[in-house]
């Protein structure tokens, strides 16, 4: 009796957690911009897996002929600073041709949200 | 969640459309230096800021990377030195030994500007702020990163029309003591009616005496977003158009105060205000004139300027103030003439005059802004000019400045050159009439009646 109630009350409180955790992780957005060739993908995220950054959501599009992609990303989890992850993305990002970008949520839900 | 869309429409803001955070200012209260011995009273005011203000530069490149969005300028505002320097400074020299210790503060920190070598004869002048005042030229030939401010009216008090005399000879003085940099002293000097305690911009910014010890203001920018916003709704009616400007508006707000409140987390420092006022800079599409040619006009200065102007600022403001919890500082749109490309070209094609601009100030902030005038304009008319603008800031309970440069040895037709953000302008015509009587008169205008307003 005693167990089922914990259970009850551990599965609940597992969830809260779930949910304030999604609520407090601040989230990184990764743009990704340049002309279409093979790889820049599996590049850019086996850059992020070895670095620990878990990716959220993964978004492409075609831009005035120019690929654009956006990851939506968890960089809490690796042991770089954000910084450092900025300037590493950058230039991997210059190795295979492209403009790569490391921001902050933020910027982009305080200006396009009410 | 955000999609991809909003993200490639806000980077193509920042990368394409001159988007950014113009300033972030660190306003410090030295009302806690004051000694009457100029020794001690230096080292206090050195101390203080070198200590408040040392992750500053550090804090604002760290928000530009986390966030890629350039915040241009890092720069610090003081209390008014006219007041802190009251009972040690018994001379204009040492007046001008407070400016030198300010300029190796502001070194060591490494912000670009520092406001507050000001004065705030509304009124009455104090001798002290007289010997300020005085000690403005010297100052600012020898230092670098000092801005100075005068303000000479409000609509509570009227215009002093004494210190509106007096300016006009320090502003010919400063022109002749920078005179191998074109005068650029003169840029760095601007005198105001009704100034705002929380300006975060220059070179008008000081921390006012109603504000608490330290706080972060931001002033935003973006006249290139509005401009390029502008051509998506080009033969659309005034609603879609002021509509169009009150969703940017909000939209450069936002990131104001997102930075604002940033800076003022990681400084641990309070946050007081974002400015909204769009600052244009020379670079192409970065432009106040353009904007309004975007709306229909020819060239800047054509009929129908005035209203166009009137209505930007309004929809900025109105976008702003919902984007931001407070909002404060000059909030309107600047029309400098040196600063914008498009106002340049508006001069050199004869579009633009003087008293153009002059009508333009009376529906927007701030006020007629980096005009380069010949520089055999006589100190009468200079002072004329400023009381002309003091009177249409005391009527219209509004801020107006004045920044005017009467470049040295330069005539209409030749050019004035300051070089980065202060960039070069045409130098402008000025009306030939005296008004050396008016102005000899002395004393005060007094202040306006608050009603019967037409």
């Amino acid at each position: 009796m005693f167990f089922d109630y914990f259970s009850a009350f551990a599965k609940r409180m597992g969830k809260c957690l779930i949910v304030i955790g999604v609520l407090i992780m601040k989230k990184s957005i990764i743009t990704v911009v340049g002309k279409d060739c093979v790889g820049i993908i599996a590049k850019i995220c086996t850059y992020l897996a070895d670095n620990d950054v878990n990716i959220l959501d993964i978004s492409q599009t075609i831009v005035d002929g120019y690929f654009n992609m956006m990851m939506i990303a968890d960089t809490n989890g690796s042991k770089k600073e954000f910084l450092t992850l900025s300037s590493e993305l950058e230039e991997l990002g210059e190795k295979i041709g492209c403009i790569v970008k490391l921001q902050r949520e933020d910027i982009f839900n305080r200006m396009q949200r009410i | 969640m955000i999609n991809i869309n909003e993200v490639i429409e806000t980077n193509a803001m920042i990368e394409k459309e001159n988007l950014d955070v113009r300033t972030i200012t660190l306003g410090i209260s030295l009302l806690d230096c004051i000694s009457d011995d100029l020794n001690t009273l230096c080292n206090n005011i050195y101390n203080k800021i070198t200590t408040v203000a040392k992750d500053l530069v550090k804090t604002g490149k760290e928000i530009e990377r986390e966030y890629a969005i350039p915040i241009v300028n890092k720069r610090i505002s003081v209390t008014p030195i006219a007041l802190i320097g009251a009972s040690a400074c018994k001379s204009i020299d040492d007046y001008v030994t407070i400016a030198k210790t300010l300029d190796r503060a502001a070194k060591e920190v490494g912000v670009n500007f520092l406001g507050g070598f000001s004065a705030l004869p509304a009124k009455g002048m104090t001798k002290s702020e007289e010997l300020l005042i005085k000690s403005i030229p010297q100052a600012l030939k020898e230092t670098e990163h000092i801005c100075s401010s005068v303000n000479l009216g409000s609509t509570k008090t009227g215009i002093n029309m004494d210190a509106v005399a007096l300016m006009g000879k320090i502003i010919k003085e400063c022109a002749y003591l920078t005179r191998d940099n074109d005068s650029i002293g003169c840029a760095k000097l601007v005198v105001f009616c009704n100034a705002p305690d929380d300006n975060p911009f220059m070179a008008g910014a000081f921390h006012g005496v109603t504000e608490t010890d330290n706080v972060v203001n931001v002033g935003v920018s973006g006249p290139g977003v509005i401009k390029y916003a502008l051509e998506e709704v080009k033969n659309s009616d005034f609603e879609t158009l002021c509509e169009k400007i009150k969703k940017t508006a909000f939209k450069i707000t936002r990131l104001g105060q997102l930075v604002a409140q940033e800076a003022s987390k990681r400084l641990n420092i309070p946050f007081g205000i974002v400015d909204l006022s769009l600052a244009p800079t020379p670079a192409i599409g970065d432009s106040i004139a353009e904007i309004l040619e975007a709306m229909g006009l020819e060239k800047v200065g054509a009929p129908g300027t005035t209203a166009a102007l009137a209505l930007l600022n309004d929809s900025v403001k109105k976008g702003g103030i919902m984007a931001s919890s407070y909002v404060g500082g000059l909030s309107g749109a600047f029309i400098p003439v040196s600063e914008d490309q498009g106002m340049i070209n508006a001069v050199k094609a004869g579009s633009l005059t003087l008293e153009k601009l002059e009508a333009m100030t009376c529906v927007c902030s701030v006020g007629l802004d980096m005009i380069a005038i010949p520089g055999d304009t006589s100190e009468s008319t200079i002072s004329g000019i400023i009381a002309d603008e003091m009177a249409i800031g005391m009527i219209n309970q509004k801020t107006t400045a004045v920044r005017i440069i009467p470049v040295y040895g330069k005539k209409v037709g030749d050019e004035a050159v300051f070089g980065g953000l202060l960039g070069f302008a045409p130098i402008m015509k000025v009306n030939s009439f005296s008004c050396e009587d008016f102005i000899k008169r002395g004393g005060r205008i007094p202040a306006p009646v608050h009603s019967f307003k037409n």
